[in-house]
């Protein structure tokens, strides 16, 4: 038991003075991948079915390449940052704190492995 | 946090059913939430029926007549009878509204009354607001002006006035904000759509000189980004408002100062 007041429980802790960056991150992110997925589909498409040797030909060529690093970094930090929304809406305490930290490793992690494979890939 | 079920001494089982009008042709069936804290009992759903010929056509009447004739324990808020206090707030056929505005013909067949849903509940239909006004008093519902007041009055345009219309007219019936999932999981502290629609009335006003304060006091993860427009608010509220169009604004005027 706390003897708070009804106030001090509204108030909290104050205002974060955080959040503005992350919702205009998701606002452009979310525009700019409404362009990218699917001209990355159509490019991914083309490639199924095909020899070792056509796919590398195909991320070998610049638009290709450029398409598929950016839908790595920005389609994964969308997801991260996704993630730690729904994360923040249904968990709580330590719970919160380590499903976010694995989300952001994860989607790093993630970024990583897939930008190694297209290098592998392309060069 | 999340909830998928309702702890075991909040689950409703089946209540009192009480004897029918004698000589009623035109009979309804009401189903009522009712829960006493002195009793140590589960909730519990009574039944009632009642001469529909002989009733007036909102839930409100239903609910004073059911009081005044056929159970006088059955404990409700009400007050101005006209929707203007918001005083009597419940969840009527699954949707929050206010008893008094909503009319006994707007439900299809048996008619299902609970309180404002997620809410502690203080005795049958009454929910426990004592958080939801202290958020409200949280957001400053008042003009904080630093200029010296002026001889007369605060002056404001025609233009600037029609900007605080679809703000002004809240209640603070609490309908909105029980029904947004985000304050029913975050409620400690997001803000929910009453508070955020208030907000946004003072934000808004051309007489106000505290709205950068005020939008740092709303910069938050948790005050106000848990909103994800899902226009639960908007849907339900018995005034016809739009409060996640107001924490939409709240939200591009903060944008506004970073970019």
């Amino acid at each position: 038991m706390r003897f708070l007041t009804d106030r001090k429980r509204a108030e909290g802790r104050g205002a974060a003075k955080a959040g503005t960056e992350h919702h205009w991150y998701m606002q452009v992110s979310s525009v700019g991948l409404a362009f990218i997925v699917p001209a990355f589909i159509f490019v991914f498409g083309s490639t199924l079915g095909g020899s070792y040797e056509e796919v590398t030909a195909t991320f070998s060529r610049p638009f290709p390449a450029i398409l598929t690093a950016l839908v790595l970094v920005f389609g994964l930090q969308h997801f991260s940052k996704g993630a730690q929304m729904m994360i923040q809406d249904y968990t709580r305490k330590s719970t919160r704190k380590v499903l976010m930290m694995l989300v952001i490793i994860l989607s790093y992690g993630l970024t990583a492995y897939g930008l190694f494979a297209l290098a592998k890939l392309a060069l | 946090m999340v909830e998928f079920a309702l702890p075991k001494n909040s689950r409703i089982v089946t209540g009192k059913t009480w004897p029918k009008p004698e000589g009623a042709t035109n009979v309804r069936k009401f189903q009522i939430y009712r829960w006493n804290p002195d009793d140590g009992k589960n909730p519990q759903l009574d039944t009632y029926f009642l001469d529909m010929d002989k009733c007036g056509p909102m839930i409100l009447d239903a609910l004073i007549k059911i009081k005044n004739e056929v159970d006088p324990t059955l404990t409700f808020r009400r007050s101005c009878r006209e929707g203007i206090c918001g005083s009597c707030a419940m969840n009527v056929d699954g949707i929050n509204t206010l008893a008094c505005i909503y009319g006994l013909d707007e439900v299809k067949g048996d008619v299902k009354i609970y309180p404002l849903p997620h809410m502690s509940v203080v005795k049958d239909l009454i929910p426990d607001l004592t958080h939801f006004y202290a958020q409200h008093a949280s957001i400053m519902p008042w003009l904080e002006t630093k200029t010296n007041r002026p001889a007369k009055e605060w002056r404001q345009s025609i233009e600037d006035r029609k900007k605080l219309d679809g703000l002004y007219e809240c209640v603070m019936c609490a309908s909105c904000s029980t029904s947004c999932p985000s304050y029913w999981w975050n409620g400690d502290k997001y803000l929910g759509p009453a508070a955020l629609l208030h907000a946004y009335r003072w934000i808004i006003d051309s007489r106000d000189e505290a709205t950068g304060e005020r939008l740092d006091e709303l910069e938050d993860p948790f005050k106000l980004y848990r909103c994800h427009t899902i226009m639960n608010c908007a849907k339900t509220c018995p005034k016809g408002l739009n409060p996640a169009k107001a924490i939409s604004e709240i939200k591009k005027m903060l944008v506004e100062r970073h970019v």
